[in-house]
């Protein structure tokens, strides 16, 4: 096991600065949302009396703060892995720190000063007609900020994809479509840079989307004559919503591309059924976001069909060749474990295993009885606390890691937040099954017990997240010192 | 149907589970990598097909009979127009029949806001999207007679939770309600 096997890849000063600064927004953020959706559970549950402006307000950061820690957690594995195969410039993400923070602060005043509370999805024509819970301004400040955090993203994604336009003559090629469609001497590229270049088109196209819809939001909130389509305006968002979280997850899983095989001395090369399974999803991902939508009847019957078989469709790469590949890597490999390869082999279970609920919902019989059920944040919760943070963890330890002893097994915290992890987000599918609404500041009395459940397994997850981020904040400065 | 979908999705997440406990049981011995490597490309095989044919068969079973309503059908007997509002719904007929179809149309007089309707054990029986600017015609056939609530399910602002309305199904035979 060498697990410094990275061809003698050491990220510039600069670079490890910035994404150890990075990895500390996410860390701490995650810890004060986990906090925030611990408040809004133990709410539902009848154990606090949250009043509903407070409730709905809490409910928005904690939407906007997960995605955007979730991107910026998965741009900065991203970011350090692809960085052993291109040339990045670091200065980019400088400027996309100082956009994240300026739209941060703005987005808190527009939130707790300013009472905002449209949610995270800020769904036209909500952030203008709030019924006299808040201003316009309040509203301008949180959309504007949010673009600002947005547009630090993009720059992020135009200069990777530039230094794989300059490494590798195109996306296509960083793709390994020559590679796969049998061009004469054609090579496959690494897996953490096919992976990279799917989430580099699939990230930019939903921001440019998502930027769109924002300015135009600014504008009918500046000059209210200035009118949407209200389905143009939600498809839009859905796809810039969509679209960037699930690209959140294909950035994490080059942690595991690249952190597997030093562990188990086995190679994860780019096989063509490899390549074709990231190909399918690079080009699903982007138009499967209809199923967001399926209760919106007034859409084309056709793109709800289309969204339902595509969403079975778009699961076969992660569950077919990642999942499967990661298995096959473990497998007889004489492993050592310890946590960073725990909670990547946890990331992969996480992320086949929150498929499920997802597809399941996409079936539009099913759809008519889930949709907006607490079903819908059990499914992403799944794969995203079961899936992406515990890549985004692994990749904290691993960088942190002391090159002189071992990483530890860390049994009882990984097992707690696993578990904990598991029961949380089970308490959410579970509450879905029988109906109970998402986004509800109160919830029914037959409903309260669900929340009084799933607050306890919150109480676990926090307690090894805690301790995730401690460990990180302690033992950053060896990234700092060694790369 | 929610039922089977929960033990659906159990018994589905169960199954990887245990896939990859196994993996992790059988991890810490070492086998030649091309070995493995043969078997797992075997058994992604079978799972691949068999996801296929999965898909298939359920797709042609599930998208048979889908609950939209094309604008050119002829409206049924029963004709229900309600229009969401923050915070209220405002409905044209608090009483339907059971045993026979119901059209909804519903809209949105100023956000978006989802039109759930909850039978008496507070289970979601159907829903659709209130959208201002669209009218969406959902149809839905009350099985029991009994008070039913249509509840919000689109966040709409502060007081989303409480936008709840009671509409009565009655048994045919006792309806007094007008077409």
């Amino acid at each position: 096991m060498n697990l410094d096997n990275s061809n003698g890849y050491v990220a510039d000063p600069a670079t490890r600065r910035l994404i150890a600064a990075n990895l500390i927004i996410v860390g701490g953020t995650l810890l004060l949302m986990i906090l925030a959706g611990l408040a809004m559970r133990v709410t539902q549950g009848g154990w606090l009396a949250l009043a509903p402006d407070r409730f709905y307000e809490l409910m928005t950061i904690h939407g906007v703060g997960m995605v955007g820690i979730s991107v910026l957690g998965g741009l900065s594995v991203m970011w350090y892995f692809v960085g052993q195969y291109v040339k990045l410039k670091p200065g980019v993400l400088t400027l996309n720190l100082i956009l994240f923070l300026v739209g941060v602060v703005m987005m808190l005043v527009a939130v707790f000063l300013g009472k905002f509370a449209g949610a995270w999805t800020f769904l036209y024509p909500l952030p203008a007609v709030s019924g006299g819970a808040w201003e316009v301004m309040p509203a301008f400040w949180f959309l504007l900020g949010l673009l600002l955090v947005g547009i630090g993203f993009l720059l992020v994604c135009l200069e990777i994809g530039r230094a794989l336009y300059a490494g590798y003559g195109g996306l296509m090629n960083a793709l390994g479509w020559p590679y796969l469609f049998g061009v004469a001497g054609a090579k496959a590229p690494p897996p953490a840079v096919v992976a990279t270049a799917m989430s580099v088109i699939a990230t930019t196209l939903a921001l440019v989307g998502g930027a769109l819809i924002l300015v135009l939001s600014l504008v009918n909130l500046k000059v209210p004559s200035f009118t949407l389509d209200p389905l143009l305006a939600k498809s839009i968002i859905y796809f810039f919503g969509h679209t960037i979280i699930n690209a959140t997850i294909y950035m994490g899983v080059i942690a595991v591309y690249e952190l597997l095989p030093r562990y188990t001395d086995r190679p994860w090369k780019s096989s063509k059924a490899f390549l074709a399974g990231w190909m399918g999803s690079t080009i699903m991902v982007l138009i499967i976001f209809p199923h967001h939508m399926l209760m919106d009847f007034a859409m084309p019957k056709w793109s709800m069909i289309l969204g339902q078989v595509l969403s079975y469709t778009n699961s076969f790469p992660v569950l077919v060749v990642t999942g499967l590949g990661a298995l096959a890597i473990v497998h007889r490999s004489g492993i050592r474990w310890d946590l960073v390869n725990s909670l990547l082999f946890l990331s992969m279970f996480g992320w086949m295993a929150g498929v499920i609920p997802a597809v399941i919902d996409a079936t539009i019989v099913v759809n008519s009885v889930m949709h907006n059920t607490l079903w819908v944040p059990g499914h992403f919760h799944f794969y995203l606390l079961l899936g992406l943070f515990p890549m985004i963890f692994a990749f904290m330890l691993y960088i942190s890691r002391d090159r002189t002893a071992p990483i530890g097994r860390g049994g009882l915290v990984f097992w707690l937040y696993a578990i904990g992890g598991l029961g949380f987000v089970f308490m959410f599918l579970y509450s879905g099954a029988h109906s109970v609404p998402r986004r509800w500041a109160e919830h029914l009395p037959e409903w309260q017990a669900y929340a009084r459940i799933a607050s306890v397994f919150i109480v676990a997850v926090l307690l090894a997240v805690c301790y995730f981020v401690v460990r990180f904040l302690l033992r950053f400065s060896r990234f700092l010192s060694h790369g | 149907m929610q039922q089977t979908v929960w033990l659906l999705t159990v018994v589905v997440v169960a199954i990887i589970a245990l896939i990859f406990l196994f993996v992790a049981l059988n991890s810490t011995t070492r086998a030649e990598y091309p070995a493995v490597q043969a078997r797992a490309y075997r058994f992604r095989s079978v799972v691949f097909w068999g996801l296929i044919l999965a898909g298939i068969v359920i797709a042609a079973v599930t998208l048979r009979e889908l609950p939209y309503t094309s604008a050119q059908a002829a409206p049924a007997a029963q004709v229900v127009n309600a229009k969401g509002y923050q915070w209220y719904w405002e409905l044209d007929h608090d009483t339907v029949k059971a045993g026979q179809p119901v059209e909804f149309h519903v809209t949105s007089g100023d956000v978006n806001h989802g039109f759930g309707i909850y039978d008496a054990d507070t289970r979601l029986v159907a829903q659709v999207q209130a959208m201002p600017g669209y009218v969406n015609r959902l149809r839905h056939t009350f099985d029991r007679p009994g008070t039913y609530r249509i509840m919000c399910l689109e966040y709409c602002g502060l007081v989303h939770h409480g936008m709840i309305f009671e509409l009565q199904v009655v048994a045919p035979q006792n309806a007094e309600v007008e077409p």
